[in-house]
C-alpha cells in the first residue's frame, strides 16, 4: 500500500484535520473503485470466457433446474440488466436501502443495504454485523497477546543478544513464522481439546458465552495459536529494530545522562524502535478485521473470514461484496490511525 | 540498517501471498467433505440387533438397540445445505433428516436392511391407490395430526405443500418432479402470484379433509416414491413465508425448531403437539430431548470430534474424510465402530458416440475390455470405497440382478486380446486418440482418469486427461452436448447417487435420451437408445412391481449391451458410530444411519 498524502509534520489542530478530511474523501472513493473492480471480476470476466447472464445463473439454481427456471433466476438475480444497471441498483442500496419480493410479500431492506445472497436470499448487512463481532474478539483478543509476548520477546532478545535466552527464542520464532496456521491450529485442537479436554472444543460460537470468562475459554485457543504466528515475526521484528536503536547516539546519550535502564531502553530505545511495529500492527489488525480467514475456518468461528469462505464457495457475489468492504474499510481505517499515530510516537517525524 | 517501511511491507507482502495460497489449501481440505466414497459389496437382509462393537454390526442390524429417552444428540455439517425448508431440498441427508420435524405421504420405513427401502404411510395411512392407468393417485390421510402451534392438519395443508413447490423462482432448490408429471402446471406457476391456487386445480384435488388426489399428465406407476419427498410435508398457506419459510419451518414431526441461524447451527426439541399414536407404521423413535445442529465446522475438525466422543453425528452422511480413514481402519477398536455401508450411488465413465470412432460401438467394447477395474477401485479407496461394478444398478435396488457382460469380475485388470479384437472390428486396429475430461478438485476422479490412461494405452488408445471445474462441470461443459462434442470429450468421468433407490431413481436420468437439454446441466451424458427409451415409458406405466422391476433389468441391460457406459464402482462410505450412540442402523432408503431413531447415552 503507498500513501500519496504526505506526513503529517505540524501540531496545528486545523491542518490534522484538514488531513483526516482529505484522507477519509479519499476513503469513500477507494471504497467505490473497489466494489466498482469486484462487480467487474465478478461479471466481466466470466462474459470474456463466453458465459451468457443464463450460464451465471445456473450456479444459483438446484441439481435439476431446467433452462426456463434456470432463465427465471437470471431475471431475477438481475443478470440480464445491463451491468451499469446492476451496480447502480448496488450503490442504491448502500445508500438507500433496497426492496426484495420474498414470495408472499415484499421487504425493505434498510440502508446499508448489501442485497440478498444469491444462494440463501438472505440479506447480506445483518450476517456481517453478527459476525463482526466474532471476529473482533479474536483480532483484539489475539492482538493483545501477540504484542505483548511478541514485543516483549524481542526485547529480552535484543537486550540479552547471542545468549541461550536469545537464540532459543529466535529459533522458537523461526518455527511460529514459517508453520501455517491451519496446521498449528489442527494440532493445537487435537492435543489441547479432545486429548486433554483443556481448551474448547472447535465449532463453538464464543457470542453465545453468558460470561466473560466463558467467552475467554471459547476464544483462547485460537487467540494462543494466531498470536504465536504474529508474536514470532514482532518478536524479530523489534529484536532487529532495538539492536539498531540501542546503537544511535541518542541512546548513549540518555546514558550518559545518568538516566535509569529502564527509562533508557523503553523511553528512548524502543520508542524508536516501535515505528516499523506500528506500520506492520496496523496493517495486521486492519486485515484481521477483516477476516481471520484461516483461523476462523480451522476453529469453525463464526466470523467475517468464514463468511469469506462460504461467499467464496458459492460465488455469491453480495456477501463477496460485503466481506470485501468490510475488510476495506478496516485496512484503511487502520492505515489512517498509524499514520496520525506516527507523529506522537516516532520523535524524529515531529521534528521534521 | 534501519528497516524502512517499504522493506517490511515487502515481507508482509511475501507473507500474504503463503497466506493466500494456504486459503486454498484450507478449501481444498474443507470441500473434500462432500465427495462421495464407496465400499465394496454386500447384499442387507433386515432383522437383529446386537451391542458388542464389531465392524458393520449396524449396516443390516439395529446396532445398541435402546428405548432410553432423554440427552442431546449432537450433529454437524462442514458446509449447509440447500434448505430446511421441506418445499426447497435435494440432498438425502436433508430428506433423512427433515423427518425429524415434518411427516410426508409416505416415508421410507425406519429399519435396518431390506425393510428400510419399503415406503410405508407416514402422514398417509398407506400406499396410494392408482386408477386411471397410473394417471391417478389417491392418498387417505391419517386423523389427529396437528402442526406444532395445535392447528390440525388437513389435505389442503399437503396440497399447498406441493403446490409452493412448483414455484422455482422463489424456492429454487428442489427437485421437478411435481413440476413435470402434474397435470396442467401453468408456466412459472407461483403460489404467491395465484393465491386461490387456481393453477392446480386440475392437478391436485381435496374432497375432503383427509383425502387427497394427485392427477398426472402421463402414467407414472412408481408415484409412491413422489409421495415420500419432503415437498409432501404439510405446510399451512397462512403462515407461508416463502423464501422466508426456512427461517422456522411449521413442524408435525417429533422435533421443532427451537432456533436456526443460518450458516450457524439450529436447535431442536421436542413438539408436544406430536402424536406417537398417529405414526404406527414408520418406526419412529424420538429417543434424545434436544437435537443440535452445527453448520460450518470444519471436516477434519468433524471427524476428530467423532472419535474424541464430542460430536455424535456428522450429518452429512458420507462416511469418515480419507484422512481419517487410514487412521480409524488401522485401529481395531476405532475399526470396530465402523459400517461400510452400500449407497445407491454408481462411480461411472460416460462414453460419448458423438465422438468419433466412439460412434462404432466396437470401439466404445474396446475400452471396456482393456479398463482395469480394479485400478478403478482403487482410485475410490480399494474394497473400502466400493465393490467393482458389472452392471449399472447395485444390489440394493430392489429387483436389480448382477450380471457381468464383459468379463470384469474374471478379467480384473482388463483383456488385451479381447480390446484389440474389438478395435480390430471397429477398424482401429492400432488403436486411436482420446479424451477423457473429470472434475478438477476430485482427487478421485483424477485418479480413475489416469488409471484409464494407463490400461487403455496398452492396447494403442492415447488418453489425455482433462480437468474441469467442478461447479460448471455439468452445466458448461461435460453436461452441454456441443461443447463435449467440439471438444472432442470422448470419455467423462461421473459418478451418479439415485435420488432415491428403484429403476426410474437410479436410470432414468442417466440413460433416457429424452432428458437431454441442449441447454446443458446435464446428467445423462450421452446415453441415446431409442429402445431403451420405450422401456423406460413401458415401465411408466407398469404398476405390478415384479413386472416393472425386470423391465428396468432388461434397460440396464440394453445400456451395457451397447457399451455406452464404463461402469466403475458400486460406492460405499465408512460411517462411523461413537460409543454413545443407540439404536443406530443404516437406512437403505438414505444409505447412511437413520437420523429418526438415534439415541444418546450422554445426558
Amino acid at each position: 500500500m503507498t500513501r500519496a498524502e504526505p506526513r503529517v509534520t505540524g501540531h496545528s489542530a486545523d491542518q490534522v484535520f484538514a488531513y483526516i478530511i482529505r484522507r477519509l474523501i479519499g476513503a469513500v472513493f477507494l471504497l467505490i473503485i473497489i466494489t466498482a473492480v469486484t462487480f467487474a471480476i465478478f461479471f466481466l470476466v466470466p462474459r470474456l470466457g463466453g458465459a451468457t447472464a443464463d450460464d451465471l445463473a445456473s450456479r444459483y439454481v438446484g441439481r435439476s433446474a431446467g433452462a426456463e427456471q434456470i432463465h427465471q433466476t437470471a431475471v431475477k438475480l438481475g443478470f440480464t440488466d445491463p451491468l451499469y444497471e446492476q451496480y447502480g441498483r448496488f450503490l442504491k442500496g448502500l445508500v438507500a436501502g433496497q426492496d426484495y419480493n420474498y414470495g408472499p410479500a415484499t421487504e425493505h431492506c434498510p440502508a446499508p443495504c448489501f442485497g440478498y445472497s444469491f444462494l440463501t436470499q438472505n440479506p447480506v448487512w445483518p450476517d456481517l454485523v453478527d459476525r463482526l463481532p466474532v471476529t473482533a474478539s479474536l483480532a483484539f483478543g489475539a492482538a493483545f497477546i501477540w504484542l505483548v509476548t511478541g514485543v516483549g520477546t524481542g526485547v529480552v532478545s535484543a537486550l540479552k543478544r547471542g545468549s541461550l535466552l536469545d537464540r532459543s527464542t529466535m529459533s522458537i520464532a523461526l518455527a511460529g513464522v514459517s508453520l501455517p496456521i491451519f496446521f498449528t491450529g489442527l494440532l493445537s485442537l487435537s492435543i489441547f481439546s479432545y486429548s486433554l479436554g483443556w481448551t474448547a472444543q472447535g465449532g463453538t460460537n464464543p457470542m453465545d458465552a453468558s460470561n466473560p470468562a466463558w467467552w475467554a475459554y471459547d476464544l483462547i485457543l485460537p487467540w494462543v495459536t494466531l498470536a504465536f504466528l504474529y508474536a514470532a515475526s514482532y518478536a524479530r521484528l523489534t529484536r532487529a529494530g532495538m539492536l539498531e536503536t540501542m546503537n544511535e547516539d541518542f541512546v548513549r546519550t540518555a546514558r550518559a545522562k545518568g538516566l535509569p535502564e529502564r527509562t533508557v531502553v523503553i523511553k528512548h530505545g524502543l520508542r524508536s524502535a516501535l515505528t516499523p511495529i506500528l506500520t506492520i500492527f496496523g496493517l495486521d489488525l486492519g486485515l484481521l478485521l477483516g477476516g481471520a480467514i484461516l483461523t476462523e475456518t480451522t476453529f469453525s468461528l463464526p466470523g467475517i473470514g468464514q463468511y469469506a469462505v462460504i461467499a467464496l464457495r458459492a460465488n455469491d457475489l453480495p456477501k463477496v461484496l460485503g466481506v470485501t468492504l468490510v475488510a476495506a474499510v478496516f485496512i484503511i481505517v487502520a492505515n489512517l490511525v498509524v499514520d496520525l499515530l506516527y507523529a506522537v510516537v516516532d520523535p524524529r517525524v515531529r521534528t521534521q | 540498517m534501519l528497516r524502512t517501511k517499504k522493506g517490511v511491507q515487502h515481507e508482509m507482502r511475501r507473507k500474504r501471498i503463503t497466506t493466500a495460497t494456504a486459503v486454498s489449501a484450507v478449501i481444498a481440505l474443507s470441500l473434500a467433505a462432500c465427495g462421495g466414497n464407496g465400499g465394496n459389496g454386500g447384499n442387507s437382509d433386515g432383522g437383529g440387533s446386537s451391542t458388542a462393537a464389531a465392524q458393520n454390526a449396524a449396516v443390516t442390524k439395529v446396532f445398541n438397540p435402546s428405548d432410553v429417552k432423554g440427552g442431546t444428540l449432537r450433529m454437524a455439517h462442514p458446509a449447509f445445505w440447500d434448505s430446511v425448508d421441506p418445499g426447497d431440498t435435494y440432498f438425502g441427508m436433508s430428506w433423512n433428516f427433515v423427518r425429524t420435524y415434518g411427516r410426508s405421504l409416505l416415508a421410507f420405513k425406519s429399519a435396518p436392511g431390506d425393510e428400510g427401502s419399503k415406503l410405508v404411510g407416514d402422514l398417509a395411512v398407506g400406499p396410494g391407490t392408482p386408477t386411471d392407468d397410473a394417471k391417478t393417485w389417491t392418498y387417505k390421510l391419517r386423523p389427529g395430526v396437528k402442526f406444532e402451534d395445535g392447528t390440525p392438519v388437513t389435505s389442503k395443508d399437503v396440497k399447498y405443500g406441493v403446490a409452493r413447490s412448483l414455484d422455482k423462482a422463489t424456492l429454487p432448490n428442489g427437485y421437478t418432479y411435481f413440476n413435470d408429471f402434474l397435470l396442467d402446471i401453468p408456466k412459472d406457476y407461483s403460489v404467491y402470484k395465484d393465491k386461490s391456487l387456481t393453477g392446480v386445480a386440475k392437478a391436485i384435488e381435496t374432497p375432503d379433509d383427509q383425502t387427497i388426489v394427485f392427477h398426472l399428465n402421463k402414467s407414472f406407476s412408481s408415484f409412491d416414491y413422489f409421495a415420500m419427498l419432503p415437498a409432501t410435508m404439510p405446510v399451512p398457506q397462512a403462515r407461508d413465508t416463502g423464501a422466508k419459510y426456512k427461517e422456522h419451518v411449521l413442524s408435525t414431526g417429533p422435533y421443532k425448531f427451537e432456533s436456526y441461524q443460518l450458516d450457524k447451527q439450529m436447535t431442536l426439541v421436542r413438539n408436544d403437539q406430536y402424536d406417537p399414536a398417529t405414526d404406527p407404521d414408520t418406526g419412529r423413535k424420538p429417543l434424545p430431548d434436544k437435537i443440535t445442529v452445527e453448520l460450518n465446522v470444519a471436516a477434519a475438525d468433524i471427524d476428530n470430534r467423532l472419535l474424541a466422543g464430542d460430536l455424535d453425528v456428522d450429518i452429512v452422511g458420507t462416511g469418515l474424510q480419507p484422512s481419517s480413514q487410514g487412521k480409524v481402519l488401522g485401529q481395531a477398536d476405532l475399526k470396530n465402530r465402523t459400517d461400510n455401508a452400500d449407497v445407491a450411488r454408481l462411480n461411472y465413465t460416460q462414453l460419448n458416440s458423438d465422438v468419433p470412432p466412439l460412434n462404432n460401438i466396437n470401439c466404445r467394447k474396446a475400452i471396456l475390455y482393456a479398463a482395469d477395474h480394479e485400478g478403478y477401485q482403487r482410485a475410490y479407496g480399494g474394497s473400502v470405497g466400493g465393490s467393482i461394478a458389472t452392471n449399472l444398478m447395485p444390489a440394493l435396488v430392489p429387483g436389480a440382478e448382477k450380471f457381468d457382460t464383459y468379463g470384469f469380475e474374471t478379467d480384473k485388470n482388463g483383456n488385451v486380446e479381447k480390446a484389440k479384437a474389438a478395435l480390430a472390428e471397429c477398424g482401429q486396429p492400432n488403436g486411436f486418440d482420446l479424451n477423457v475430461a473429470y472434475r478438477t478438485e476430485r482427487t478421485k476422479e483424477k485418479a480413475v482418469a489416469e488409471s484409464l490412461q494407463q490400461s487403455l494405452k496398452k492396447v494403442g488408445i492415447n488418453v489425455t486427461t482433462k480437468p474441469f471445474p467442478e461447479s460448471d462441470y455439468t452445466k458448461l461443459y461435460v453436461g452441454k452436448p456441443d461443447y463435449a462434442k467440439n471438444n472432442k470429450l470422448g470419455m467423462s468421468v461421473f459418478s451418479w447417487g439415485a435420488d432415491w433407490a428403484d429403476g426410474f431413481g437410479f436410470l432414468s436420468q442417466i440413460v433416457d435420451s429424452r432428458v437431454i437439454r441442449a441447454t446443458g446441466g446435464n446428467s445423462n451424458l450421452g446415453v441415446k437408445l431409442p429402445e431403451v427409451d420405450k422401456m423406460i415409458d413401458k415401465a411408466l406405466v407398469t404398476t405390478d412391481q415384479a413386472a416393472r422391476e425386470k423391465i428396468w433389468v432388461d434397460i440396464d441391460k440394453a445400456v451395457m449391451d451397447s457399451a455406452m457406459i464404463l461402469p466403475g464402482v458400486h460406492a460405499k462410505s465408512l460411517l462411523y458410530r461413537p460409543e454413545n450412540l443407540t439404536n443406530v442402523f443404516v437406512n437403505n432408503g438414505f444409505n447412511m444411519y437413520d437420523y429418526t431413531v438415534l439415541g444418546t447415552t450422554k445426558k
